[in-house]
């Protein structure tokens, strides 16, 4: 007979523990779907978490695109997480990561054909605002209206993307893409791009402010008093109202942080690896930082962690796809398992498994 | 480095370079790759360029290794996903979307001995880089001739995927068509933009049987269109678009357009394992048999389906250019002069609505 007991409080080791042990489970789950696909399972998951790192083909290459792929993932997750932990949820961080971008491309473009060394520290000036005004506009229609940030930051999403539709066809428009939707490639404008910052490192300054934004959220939780409020805020609302912290200015501020780095993220983005506004800029990091916070266990470390695996599972899958003929589909599944086995393997963390005698059970 | 063996080594170099050369006159196997922006599963676009690529293993065999990747997004992804396979002894890349355009030629100028092939777009920035297209407007007109026929509101539909020259040209030609055989025939464009999204593509549908729409042609790659008219028990039809759709047959599928990329991605193999490889600009349509119209079925009038028919028919010789003149633009400009045909480049890059069509091209 199984039992769960709660445990009187989470276990440390089981938090640290759990990840590893789900990334494992994901492996072997996965490794039968693709044997039930009709693939090597160690082919495949040696191509997946392996070769991207040491394969002598194309580890030079892909090793830096980890980079490139998790930068954007982690800078949006940690401020994700500031607000989750304070029971705040922005589920728009793609909105803002869009508005980031636009802010931030459009500022640049202004200034086109220019060249001052200014015109990119004002693009991130621009980009983070962009962010930060989008979040702010579910933030304070919670804050003085009282309605839900769920619905309200989900939404605006979309307003962005009609947004982002708009400015790619017309306000920001190439004037020389015969026509076509999109805006100039910021990367053949050198005042306003973002580029590889060490040749072969997949370095630009997006990844060097997510690893900034790690490190500030870690001395935020561990060190500050605003750090032990949001995390007062989350565990014990009522506790944290009796030690004087203000609801309100909570919201305000958690909002603003993930939304002002979601928007940094997008700015990054566009004028680094995407190069361009185009109506479909966006591929979902928003939404998949939510997952790359929660994987992390909306610990600043973990979520670095957690980034770089996604980035892994991401253009290792590739790799699968083409080396292997997997199918886009299976890839995707095996991104779903990960989050399913680390959800459910967090039971260990909480509870305790006991295996009762039946006399103990009566 | 003294004197002699550099000019040893000088020698050795371009012993190795004519040797390369050489070798380039022809391959004993090439592998093939292919980048799709949907799934092979979309039973439209991407579907059909994945039969192209099985019509070159079985055409070459053993000669030919394929790969490809599924549901890339146009962007930041694309370019990597082109590099792994440029690393991976990929000798020929196909990439099958208009957004792949700045990637494609990207990644081109890095691996300068990969060919890359480029679909729909314009730029061909490095030697190594060939773009090709097919002539969709040629089949846009026979479907809005029987849309014109067939349409009892006189209101008929078109789902645009992203307002590019490409789709203006679809909807143009569409329009022009219909509005020949029926001038009280109006116009409605839904932009969805995006290639391949079911969902979005059902509503777009939706708002225009809302409308009154009782003709929809699609510009996009899934069968959620026909999905949707199906449902109005024969109140709406509309058409396949890329691959056949034969599943919605007779009704609400009354024809298609299908793209047969076949015969052009075994041409394009070939001539690298023969060697006699080029860089070209293609745009081939129905006389090449790039473009195909499928079945008209039985839930249009004989009379249309002749009509239909013979009209594709003198665009296959080449007696009939779906953009004759007199032709205004929207703004009732001039465009085309009575009996003048539509220079190619006017096309590549129309951005305005022939006269007649009401809303705008979104800005």
């Amino acid at each position: 007979m199984l039992r769960l007991e709660k445990r009187p409080s989470p276990s440390r080791f089981w938090q640290g523990a759990t990840p590893v042990l789900a990334v494992v489970l994901t492996m072997i789950a996965g490794g039968l779907m693709f044997a039930a696909l009709g693939k090597n399972p160690f082919e495949a998951i040696r191509t997946i978490f392996w070769d991207p790192l040491f394969n002598a083909q194309f580890a030079s290459y892909s090793r830096p695109q980890l980079l490139v792929k998790a930068g954007p993932l982690i800078l949006i997750a940690i401020g994700l997480s500031l607000g989750f932990r304070a029971g705040i949820w922005n589920i728009g961080a793609e909105g803002q990561y869009i508005m980031g971008a636009l802010f931030g491309a459009g500022v640049g473009l202004a200034f086109y054909p220019a060249d001052h060394w200014f015109i990119f520290p004002l693009m991130v000036v621009a980009g983070a605002f962009g962010g930060w005004i989008w979040a702010m506009i579910p933030a304070v229609l919670k804050t003085k209206f009282n309605t839900n940030e769920i619905l309200v930051s989900l939404l605006m999403v979309y307003i962005a993307q009609n947004f982002l539709s708009s400015m790619s066809l017309g306000l920001l428009r190439n004037p020389e893409g015969g026509g076509f939707p999109g805006s100039r490639n910021l990367s053949q404008y050198p005042a306003a791009s973002n580029p590889e910052l060490i040749a072969g490192t997949g370095l630009h300054w997006g990844v060097i402010a997510a690893f900034m934004a790690v490190i500030a959220a870690y001395i935020l939780l561990q060190r500050h008093i605003l750090g032990f409020h949001i995390k007062l805020a989350g565990q014990a609302p009522r506790a944290a109202r009796y030690a004087g912290v203000n609801p309100t200015g909570l919201v305000v501020l958690c909002m603003g942080i993930s939304g002002a780095l979601a928007g940094l993220a997008g700015l990054f983005e566009v004028s680094g690896p995407a190069g361009q506004i185009s109506i479909d800029f966006n591929v979902g990091y928003g939404f998949t930082a939510i997952i790359v916070a929660f994987l992390g266990r909306l610990n600043p470390i973990g979520i670095l962690l957690a980034g770089l695996l996604m980035a892994l599972t991401y253009i290792g899958g590739e790799l699968a796809q083409f080396m292997l003929g997997l199918p886009a589909a299976a890839i995707q599944a095996f991104q779903g398992m990960l989050l399913f086995f680390l959800l459910a393997v967090d039971l260990l963390s909480n509870y305790r498994i006991r295996f009762a005698t039946k006399k103990e059970a009566l | 480095m003294n004197r002699r063996t550099l000019l040893a080594t000088a020698a050795l170099g371009l012993g190795l370079a004519f040797g390369t050369a050489a070798s380039a006159q022809g391959m004993d196997k090439v592998k093939a790759c292919f980048v799709y922006v949907g799934p092979i599963g979309d039973l439209g676009w991407t579907y059909q360029h994945h039969q192209g690529a099985l019509a070159v293993q079985e055409e070459f065999g053993d000669k030919v290794e394929i790969a490809y990747q599924e549901n890339v997004p146009e962007g930041a992804d694309a370019e990597r996903v082109l590099t792994q396979m440029a690393l991976s002894g990929c000798n020929i890349i196909f990439t099958t979307s208009f957004g792949y355009m700045d990637p494609t030629n990207n990644v081109a100028a890095k691996f300068p001995d990969i060919k890359f092939e480029h679909a729909t777009g314009y730029k061909r920035e490095h030697p190594n880089v060939s773009t090709y297209n097919a002539r969709f407007y040629e089949g846009r007109a026979v479907q809005g001739h029987i849309a014109g026929k067939m349409t009892k509101t006189n209101k008929i539909g078109y789902i645009g995927s992203f307002p590019i020259p490409e789709v203006v040209m679809g909807i143009n030609s569409y329009y022009l068509h219909a509005k020949k055989v029926n001038p009280d025939v109006e116009l409605s464009v839904v932009w969805a933009f995006t290639w391949f999204d079911p969902a979005k593509e059902a509503d777009s549908a939706k708002a225009l049987i809302d409308q009154g729409v009782d003709v929809i042609a699609a510009h996009t790659d899934s069968t959620a269109p026909l999905a949707e008219a199906a449902k109005t028990n024969g109140a709406v039809i509309g058409f396949g678009q890329a691959s056949d759709m034969a599943d919605y047959k007779p009704s609400p599928r009354v024809a298609s357009i299908i793209d047969n990329w076949n015969p052009y991605y075994i041409k394009r193999v070939g001539a690298l394992l023969d060697g006699t490889y080029e860089q070209i600009d293609s745009w081939a349509g129905i006389p090449e048999g790039e473009v195909e119209i499928g079945e008209i079925t039985d839930a249009v009038p004989a009379d249309v389906k002749a009509e239909a028919e013979a009209m594709r028919d003198a665009i296959a010789a080449g007696s009939y250019h779906p953009f004759t003149g007199p032709i205004n633009k929207q703004d009732g400009s001039a465009w085309l002069a009575e009996g003048a045909v539509a220079p190619d480049g006017d096309l590549l890059g129309m951005n305005f609505f022939v006269e007649g069509i009401t809303g705008d091209i979104p800005k």
